[in-house]
Parts: structure tokens; C-alpha cells; sequence
């Protein structure tokens, strides 16, 4: 028996009034998974994992968490949730908040107390533990609830948009607990509209827009296609430029600057070779993949989601 | 540990470290200060007024409505304040946290959103409890010292003031589940201001014959019973010689029976129920 999807939604539609902020949900995603939720402000990114975690009610649809029905109670012990406008208990210190949401979700005291210890140091803010919440930065609060989300060492964990409200040291620290997380074999669900970061931490992205998905995508496979490379070099002369054919489909020269399209960039150490040998001085090379966020422009299309 | 004590724990300490306890208790103290210098000054100089009449029977009995009317309006004016924070408290609650998120973390534990309401109900029903008995001991405590009465019957009094209270924060909660915060409070005061007139306009009618009145009156509490429990609590605690007399401001002319108070009772807990499906039902 394959083992029960981490999610599995059929026909998720969530209407708000007239107007369809989720009109057709339907996604497997397995466990251990890092799946990666991409769309335009107002697609319907934070309705949908609303619905999943079982804070608004889907208008008709079905879907399944860790193979339980949504809402389902005991389910919701394996699951964690970081909300997008996350606001906390803020007169609570820092431990206080993470003992007060682990007895939430009916842990032990001597597990809790242990756990709450390595989540604080884990997320940087074993210094602060008995500060109270006010008085957090946005980004000490974002870790704070990443911590909260994680302290059931949860098979699912639902995080929208979790890096923000980050500076650049708090976005590395949230992608290397994602691929932790992955490691230790937990499903994420990563809200997101910073595409970079999906890029480096997801194993699949669904686009979203308009509040259907749009494609559904393998990061593993962006990057098989035709690439090209840009070089910056010096002292090449015609016959060398026609010898580049042997790797390159196509060579452009615009004074220092060689742009060639090749198959894929294993060629790339050769030429180097190749141009060394024959008295270029090769500055640099960089080989340009497509980037997510020119699939996304070109799936999504430049308006977004205005 | 039951989630529904974990979040009535959590309401308490969110009123206490929120400063809410403090400032009720400051202005609770000076209330209480007041009171008492309003009671010695009324009851020294009536003391000195009367001491022409020779009859000790005569004055006793002045002296036990003297203390009985000023301690149900001490009463009256507490229960105001308790019924004033049990609005707040209920309005704040679920309208609050629904609106700034903080309750997407909770609902979404392993709980049921009855819990969440029934804790909050909880932790603001042993705040209220905590708050009456410091504002009406004292007010009891300075009239016992100072006059040595006590009135009748002070423990059924004492009960149907705090479920007075427990009724109006239950409301507010009910509306605060649904509306904003503002919505609520404005809605919870004009329905005490309803029940307040209703009030009034039943003892009118009942000292002037006009069993119109009364039943106006009478229908009043039905849409909010909260001043009928106030009037059967001033019933019982007012002296046997006012209950003759009729009405006063602060005493019972027209007494809300047993089957109002059993009224109330059903009413609070349909009131509850229809607050924990009013929140199951809600989008978050």
C-alpha cells in the first residue's frame, strides 16, 4: 500500500460572497515533501492553506491532511501552522508563549520544557527567553512563531510566508530549518511570493493565480532545458570563435563578451580548456539557467494578480 | 491539563499582566473610599440630628434604613462597575483576537473551538467573581464596622449580582463573536439600557396600578433579564420595613419572581451555547 498523500485536496473551492477566492484546488503532495505555494498577492495563497488547517470552511470540495479529513482533531496534534499575519500573545514571555501553545497542543511538561529549550536556541532567541513579547522586533517574532509551529515535531508544517519580516541572516536561518525539516522526513508547505527562496529550498511549486493552479512544476527538472553562458574574455581570434561550435549550438561576440548556447553546463570546464589552450584569458563564465521568476513571469503573466 | 484550563489560566493572566485587574482594583479601592467616608459623614450627623427623640425603638429603626438604603445603592453603584467590566471583558475578547489573528494559533491546536470559548468564559467568570467579592465585602465590611447592620439574606444577594454580571459578559461575548468590538460593546450597553428602563417603567406601574406597565416591563427582561436580577437581589437584601413601603430607588417595588431568575438561568446558558456555534461557524 503507497503510503497516505501529506495532503490531498479534490476540488477545493472557497467562495467569499460572490467573488471565488479559491475556485479549484486539487494537489497530492507527499510526505517529506517541501512544496512550494507561488502566486501573486490575491491569488488565493493564504485562503487556501486556511482552509487546510481548518480556520475557514471550504465552500464545496474535499480534502484530506496526513490521510484524515480536514478539521479532523487528533490530526491536528501532527500538524504545525505559522500564519502569515502571525500576532502573539505578546504579554507573554518568550518561554511562557512556547509552554502555553505546547500544553495547547497536550504535550508532556518534561517533554515540553526540553523542547521549548532546543526551539529557542534554534531559532537564535535562547537569549530573550524571559523577555516579553511586546517588546520584539517583526523579525524575533517571526521566529518565535516559526518555534511554535515546530514544537509537536510535526509530520506537516503549513508556513505562510515565513520569512517577511526576516533580514537576510533570518531568511538563511528559516531555509536551513526547512531542509532540516526535510531531512528529518516533514512535509512543508511554504506560502511564498519570494521566489529565490522557493527556488533553493522546494522540491515542487504549484503557481498559483487567480485561485487555481496554473502549472505544477519540478524544481529538479528547471534546469535540464538548452542554458546559455556568458563569458568575458581576451584575445580571441576568429578561428577560435568557429572551433567553439564543437559544444556550442550558438555563439554570439560583442567585443569582450561571448554568449553561447550550449546543452548543458558540464561542457562548460572543457571550454575553458579549450579557449586557455588556444592563448584566451577567460575572466569569467557564468552560465545562465532559467530563473523561477522568468517561468513565473511567464506563467503568470506581468499584471500579477491586479 | 484540559485545554479549556489552560485557556481559562491564560485569560487570567492575560487580564492581570494586561494591567485590567490593576486599574479595576485602583478604582474599586477608591470607590470603596468614598463609600465609607460618604457613610460616616451621613451617619454621624443623622445621629446628632435625632438624638431629640427619646425612643430607642423608633431610633433603632431609623438607623436600619438609614444603613439599608445606602448599602444597596453602595450595591447598586458596584454592581454598575461590575456589570460596565463584564461588557468590556466580553466585547474585547473574541472580536479582539479574531481580528488580530492571535486566535488562528489557537484554534488550530489540537482543540475544540468550544474550548476556547468556555475558557474564556471561565477565567473571566473567576475575574468577575475575584472583583465582586472585593467590592461588595468591602462595602458589607465598611457598613458592618461602622453601623454593625448587615442586611438580609446578603448571600443570595451576593450570588444574584455576580450572575448578573456572568450574564452580561455572556452576552457580550455572544455579539463579540460575530461583530467588532465597538459593535458589541454598543449593542451589549443598549441592551442594558433597555433592561434598565424596563425596569423602571415596571415599578412605576406597579406602585401607580398600571399593569400595562408592569407588563411592559415584564417584557423587557425577557429580551435581556440582567436589571430583573438586580431587582430580586435588592429585594432580598432590603429590609422588612422597605419591602412594605414600595418603591425606592434602589429597592424593588415590583419584585422579578423565582421563575424570572430560572429564566435568566436558561437564558445564560442558550446564550453560551449559541456563542460556541456562532465561533464553529465563523471563518477566522
Amino acid at each position: 500500500m503507497p503510503p497516505v498523500p501529506a495532503i490531498e485536496t479534490n476540488e477545493l473551492r472557497k467562495e467569499f460572497g460572490d467573488n471565488a477566492a479559491v475556485k479549484c484546488l486539487t494537489l497530492q503532495i507527499q510526505q517529506g515533501e517541501v512544496f512550494g505555494f507561488l502566486g501573486p498577492n490575491g491569488a488565493g495563497k493564504t485562503t487556501s492553506i486556511k482552509m487546510l488547517v481548518g480556520l475557514i470552511k471550504p465552500t464545496s470540495g474535499k480534502a484530506s491532511l496526513l490521510g484524515a479529513p480536514l478539521g479532523d482533531r487528533s490530526t491536528r496534534a501532527r500538524i504545525g501552522f505559522l500564519p502569515e499575519h502571525f500576532r502573539f500573545q505578546d504579554w507573554l514571555t518568550a518561554r511562557e508563549f512556547l509552554t502555553l501553545h505546547g500544553q495547547l497542543f497536550g504535550m508532556h511538561s518534561r517533554r515540553l520544557s526540553g523542547r521549548v529549550d532546543e526551539l529557542l536556541e534554534r531559532v537564535g532567541l535562547d537569549g530573550f527567553r524571559d523577555r516579553h513579547l511586546s517588546t520584539f522586533s517583526k523579525g524575533m517574532l517571526q521566529r518565535i512563531g516559526l518555534a511554535q509551529a515546530l514544537l509537536n515535531q510535526p509530520a506537516l508544517v503549513f508556513l505562510d510566508e515565513p520569512t517577511s519580516g526576516l533580514d537576510p541572516v533570518g531568511r538563511i536561518l528559516v531555509r536551513d530549518i526547512i531542509h532540516e525539516l526535510r531531512a528529518e522526513g516533514t512535509c512543508v508547505f511554504l506560502n511564498s511570493h519570494l521566489l529565490s527562496e522557493i527556488e533553493v529550498t522546494c522540491d515542487r511549486v504549484a503557481f498559483i493565480s487567480h485561485g487555481e493552479v496554473i502549472r505544477l512544476l519540478e524544481l529538479a527538472s528547471l534546469n535540464t532545458g538548452q542554458i546559455t553562458a556568458v563569458l568575458r574574455v581576451k584575445g580571441l581570434i576568429p578561428e577560435t570563435i568557429s572551433g567553439l561550435s564543437t559544444w556550442a549550438q550558438q555563439v554570439q561576440q560583442e567585443g569582450d563578451r561571448l554568449t553561447l548556447t550550449i546543452q548543458n553546463e558540464s561542457v562548460l570546464p572543457e571550454i575553458n580548456r579549450y579557449l586557455v589552450e588556444h592563448g584566451v584569458a577567460v575572466f569569467e563564465i557564468s552560465p545562465k539557467h532559467i530563473s523561477l521568476e522568468e517561468l513565473f513571469i511567464e506563467t503568470v503573466g506581468k499584471e500579477g494578480g491586479l | 491539563m484540559s485545554s479549556i484550563f489552560i485557556l481559562a489560566r491564560m485569560t487570567f493572566v492575560q487580564a492581570i499582566r494586561r494591567r485590567i485587574v490593576l486599574t479595576g482594583l485602583l478604582l474599586g479601592v477608591c470607590f470603596l473610599v468614598v463609600f465609607s467616608i460618604g457613610f460616616h459623614m451621613i451617619n454621624t450627623s443623622s445621629l446628632t440630628s435625632f438624638t431629640g427623640t427619646n425612643s430607642s425603638g423608633v431610633q433603632n429603626i431609623i438607623d436600619t434604613e438609614r444603613s439599608s438604603g445606602l448599602f444597596l445603592a453602595g450595591l447598586y453603584a458596584v454592581t454598575f462597575l461590575a456589570i460596565a467590566m463584564a461588557a468590556l471583558l466580553g466585547a474585547d475578547t473574541m472580536a479582539g483576537e479574531i481580528n488580530s489573528g492571535t486566535i488562528q494559533v489557537i484554534v488550530t491546536k489540537p482543540i475544540l473551538r468550544s474550548d476556547v470559548v468556555f475558557g474564556k468564559w471561565l477565567g473571566f467568570a473567576g475575574l468577575l467573581g475575584l472583583y465582586l467579592l472585593l467590592m461588595e465585602g468591602g462595602t458589607v465590611l465598611s457598613i458592618l464596622v461602622q453601623s454593625g447592620y448587615t442586611a438580609p439574606h446578603l448571600l443570595a444577594g451576593v450570588v444574584l449580582i455576580y450572575f448578573e454580571s456572568l450574564l452580561v459578559m455572556t452576552v457580550a461575548m455572544l455579539f463579540s463573536s460575530r461583530f467588532s468590538a465597538l459593535a458589541t460593546g454598543g449593542v451589549v450597553f443598549g441592551l442594558y439600557g433597555l433592561s434598565f428602563i424596563g425596569g423602571w417603567i415596571e415599578q412605576i406601574g406597579a406602585v401607580l396600578n398600571s399593569q400595562t406597565a408592569v407588563k411592559v416591563g415584564i417584557l423587557t427582561s425577557l429580551i435581556i433579564p440582567s436589571e430583573s436580577l438586580w431587582r430580586r437581589a435588592a429585594y432580598e437584601m432590603q429590609s422588612p420595613l422597605s419591602g412594605l413601603l414600595g418603591i425606592s430607588p434602589f429597592g424593588a417595588a415590583s419584585v422579578p419572581s423565582l421563575f424570572m431568575v430560572a429564566y435568566a438561568v436558561v437564558y445564560l446558558l442558550v446564550v453560551l451555547a449559541l456563542t460556541v456555534r456562532v465561533f464553529q461557524k465563523r471563518d477566522l
